[in-house]
């Protein structure tokens, strides 16, 4: 019960407007390491051998067709932590993360190999519910996508589709997911208007709010700033670095600096293979492979 | 200076500088423009032109004949050899004339009415036999309940068969207050045996149908059927006795209004006596001020727009055939938007893309290119005798061997249709469809939608302007259709309208009227074809008019949906 207590403590150090206390809502797994309140100077450079593991990548190949696009992909994420993916553009980062909520089974000529596990249990089992599966992570997208809806139904969609109609529950949802997207307070006057009226970085941090509404496990976002300008930019990446804790994050991103600014861990990948994957640090300052201090210092790619 | 030379040629070559693709483009459309505008101007000159009321001219030809009438139009036409000789004799200047002019002169088509007395509503003039043209300024038009109007002079103004004004401006001021009386009698008249001689049909109607009922499902002998007889008479002896009651309610009527009389003369001298309640509408034609006239032509067109029609359908209203229209279109595209919906959903969104459905798709787009006729067969086949025959075979077979639902009706016309224009629907909200962006799909997946909660809630809103846009083509295809509608339910003259206060309130089995066919009946079928020909356009322009309404509605919620759902991306 106290890491509730922990995980306000380190948000209110980590954020620059306090968030409100009751917007806070119970995790349903709740994270086990979270960085200690003490520890805001500059922590130790974190290791994955300490961290509790919420994804376990296996093995994992992929075909489009005939071409293949993942070589035996082994991974493992860090529950309540970032983890960003970088590499130079067709590496697969993104037909990685789009196998974590299986998004690509709806392409036809996808062959896939090996496993993926969400604590513990398989996504790929023949037993598995997708929409289950879909529902315990939430998606992020490069292209804003908000329906075209009200913000208010753009936030509540996962819940509206599940049959949820209890207006008390939904309002509850709105409030505290647009306010963990930090877009509360540029909205909440005008909920009922339509989503397709916000600027692009309102739009992305709405769909960052309907992302978190199903208050989902893990948070896949796929390159969701590369649309933005650097202003919307760096709200975005402020609400990602607030999000952590709550979610288990995995960002796709061009952008090192983003890497390095907003992620504890970072895998590199490049053609379809996953290079170096280690603190985020240690990847920026000091990695071991070549092909990875080539490319983080722009040498290549 | 070659360097110069060239410049020169580079800046004069037209072709490369791709000006006459500009000019051939932008005449392309100038010549399409104008064709649809000439074509608009040219109905509606014709159409609002009808009704504005036109003078009445007095002509008097060499054989002494006397004529009085609305010109209608002149014409150039050769003059038989035998008329020319005798043309010789009797006046040798203006054969003279005619044979300078290579045997062809001018004549002019009057409207000269009066139908009961002449036989024809029209007669032609030649020009060169007019000895005398005038117009009398006491001369009346008279538009009446039957035979057409009378065009001539009235003479007295009676009352139980007595004068009762002397002077024209007493006449036409007795004539305007006894009019109104009239006419709400004769609307009073036409109520009752509408509305309540209507009722008592129908509920005789009911009883013998329902007796009918009674004896196909226990038999003639049954005890169930006896009593059903003698409650039928029962009934029928009240009904017969509120039946004669209105009938001595309306010869009251009628009979008050034989009191009021216009004796009338036509130019010849011959007079005629016309009751006044039988008269719509009289105005002296050649006495009227500009605003006079102009009310004139607004009563006509307010007559036009929301009465029925008269004579053979070639004056009154076309109200009957507006209900129709519209009626018919709406059912059509209630039927036709989920249908064509529903099928796009398939192809698009459900079928595995491939041969077969690549093959459907060409088969759909085929359709719209099926001549409409075939339709109106196939809906007369299937629909009316298959469909219509076994339904009036299950549910009404105490009407046989009158059928109900086995003929044309509205229902089996609104389906026709709309199996008629299934294919515009089809195509437009397919591409609406897969102009949803897939981000968007991507996205409703994402939050753990199912593909028809995705298909429900993200991508037929979105593509909803889109289906509008295809339901628009299919209601102006519809709409102006008429082949295949003759032959599924539309009649020239329907008795009764498709919605009235009968249950179950909506009849979808009645023949109507339409439009459409009403242009080609007025203008081609009618005894009076000549007639008929101003309301041809008159009809056009509104049936123009009331396409463009329906689908300016469809685009006006087109748009509300557009903004609501596509809005403004960045």
């Amino acid at each position: 019960m106290d890491e509730r207590h922990t995980m306000e403590t380190v948000l209110e150090e980590t954020r620059t407007q306090p968030m409100k206390p009751h917007a806070l809502p119970p995790r349903a797994t709740p994270p086990t390491q979270v960085r200690p309140a003490d520890a805001d100077a500059k922590p130790k450079t974190p290791s994955l051998a300490d961290e509790r593991i919420v994804l376990e990548v296996q093995k994992f190949n992929l075909w489009y067709g005939s071409s293949q696009a993942l070589h035996d992909i082994n991974l493992k994420f860090p529950m309540g932590k970032v983890t960003a993916l970088i590499g130079p553009s067709g590496c697969g980062k993104s037909t990685l993360i789009r196998c974590i909520n299986r998004l690509n089974d709806l392409v036809d000529i996808i062959r896939i190999e090996g496993d993926m596990l969400l604590n513990g249990k398989s996504i790929y089992g023949r037993d598995v519910d997708v929409i289950e599966l879909r529902k315990r992570t939430g998606m992020v997208f490069q292209k804003t996508n908000p329906f075209p809806m009200s913000i208010y139904e753009n936030v509540i969609y996962p819940l509206r589709i599940d049959g949820e109609n209890r207006r008390k529950i939904l309002d509850e949802v709105v409030e505290r997911s647009l306010q963990r997207a930090a877009l509360w307070d540029e909205v909440k006057d005008r909920l009922q208007d339509s989503a397709l009226q916000l600027s692009g970085g309102q739009q992305q941090r709405l769909c960052i709010a309907r992302a978190v509404a199903a208050d989902p496990e893990v948070l896949l976002m796929d390159e969701p700033c590369s649309a933005l300008d650097p202003i919307a930019t760096g709200k975005v990446e402020e609400l990602i670095y607030q999000l952590r804790g709550y979610y288990s994050v995995m960002i796709v991103t061009h952008n090192m600096q983003q890497a390095a600014r907003v992620s504890d861990y970072t895998a590199f990948m490049y053609l379809g293979k996953v290079i170096e994957y280690d603190a985020t640090e240690k990847i920026f300052t000091n990695p071991s492979k070549k092909q990875t201090e080539d490319y983080v210092t722009g040498r290549f790619g | 200076m070659s360097s110069e030379q060239k410049n020169k040629s580079r800046s004069t070559n037209l072709t490369a500088r791709g000006e006459p693709m500009v000019w051939l483009t932008g005449g392309g459309l100038v010549v399409a423009t104008l064709m649809i505008a000439g074509l608009l101007l040219f109905v509606l000159v014709n159409g609002t032109a009808t009704f504005w009321p036109k003078p009445l001219k007095q002509v008097a030809t060499a054989d002494g004949k006397q004529f009085l009438g609305e010109i209608s139009r002149i014409e150039t036409y050769r003059v038989p050899a035998t008329e020319l000789e005798g043309l010789e004799k009797t006046s040798p200047d203006a054969a003279a004339k005619i044979r300078a002019a290579d045997g062809a002169s001018e004549r002019e088509l009057l409207r000269t009415g009066n139908f009961d007395l002449y036989g024809d509503d029209f007669k032609w003039v030649a020009l060169h036999n007019v000895t005398k043209t005038e117009t009398p300024p006491n001369a009346w038009m008279l538009e009446r309940q039957e035979w057409g109007p009378f065009l001539g002079f009235i003479k007295e103004v009676r009352v139980d068969g007595k004068a009762v004004a002397s002077t024209p401006d007493e006449m036409r001021a007795k004539f305007n207050e006894l009019h109104g009386r009239a006419r709400a009698r004769w609307r009073e008249v036409r109520r009752l045996e509408k509305k309540d001689v209507g009722a008592i049909n129908h509920e005789l109607e009911q009883q013998r149908l329902n007796l009918r009922k009674i004896e196909l499902k226990h038999g003639k002998e049954s005890a169930p059927y006896q009593d059903a007889v003698e409650s039928r008479a029962r009934r029928e002896a009240e009904l017969k006795v509120k039946y004669e009651e209105l009938e001595k309610n309306i010869k009251a009527i009628r009979d008050e209004d034989a009191r009021y009389t216009l004796l009338l003369a036509e130019v010849g001298g011959r007079e005629k006596e016309q009751k006044i309640s039988e008269i719509v509408r009289a105005y002296p034609a050649n006495a009227l001020s500009f605003g006079r006239q102009f009310g004139v032509y607004c009563s006509r067109w307010w007559e036009f727009l929301t009465d029925e029609p008269r004579e053979a359908n070639t004056e009154g209203g076309v109200l009957p055939a507006i209900f129709g229209t519209v009626m018919m279109t709406l059912v059509m595209s209630l039927v036709v938007a989920p249908f064509g919906v529903i099928a796009a959903l398939y192809l698009r969104e459900y079928a595995k893309q491939g041969l077969l459905l690549s093959a459907v798709r060409i088969a759909v787009n085929n359709l719209a290119g099926v001549p409409s006729i075939v339709f109106g067969v196939f809906g007369l086949g299937f629909f009316c005798y298959v469909v219509g025959g076994t339904i009036d075979s299950i549910f009404y077979p105490e009407r046989l061997p009158s059928p109900t639902y086995g003929t044309g009706g509205l229902l089996w016309a609104s389906l026709t249709l709309a199996l008629l224009t299934v294919p515009v629907v089809i195509v437009s909200t397919e591409e609406a469809l897969a102009a949803v962006p897939s981000s968007m799909r991507e996205g409703s997946y994402a939050c753990g939608a199912s593909k028809w909660q995705t298909i429900r809630r993200i991508v037929l809103p979105r593509a909803m302007p889109g289906v509008m846009t295809g339901l628009i083509l299919a209601m102006a295809r519809g709409a102006g259709e008429v082949a295949p509608l003759m032959i599924t339910g539309v009649v020239k003259l329907a008795p009764e309208l498709p919605v009235d206060g009968h249950a179950p309130f909506i009849h979808f089995a009645r023949s109507f009227m339409h439009l459409g066919f009403h242009i080609y009946d007025v203008g081609f079928q009618s005894r009076n074809a000549e007639a008929g020909k101003p309301m041809v356009f008159t009809t056009t322009l509104l049936l123009i008019a009331l396409i463009a309404l329906l689908n300016l509605s469809a685009i006006y919620i087109r748009n509300r949906l557009k903004k609501k759902y596509v809005g403004a991306q960045f």
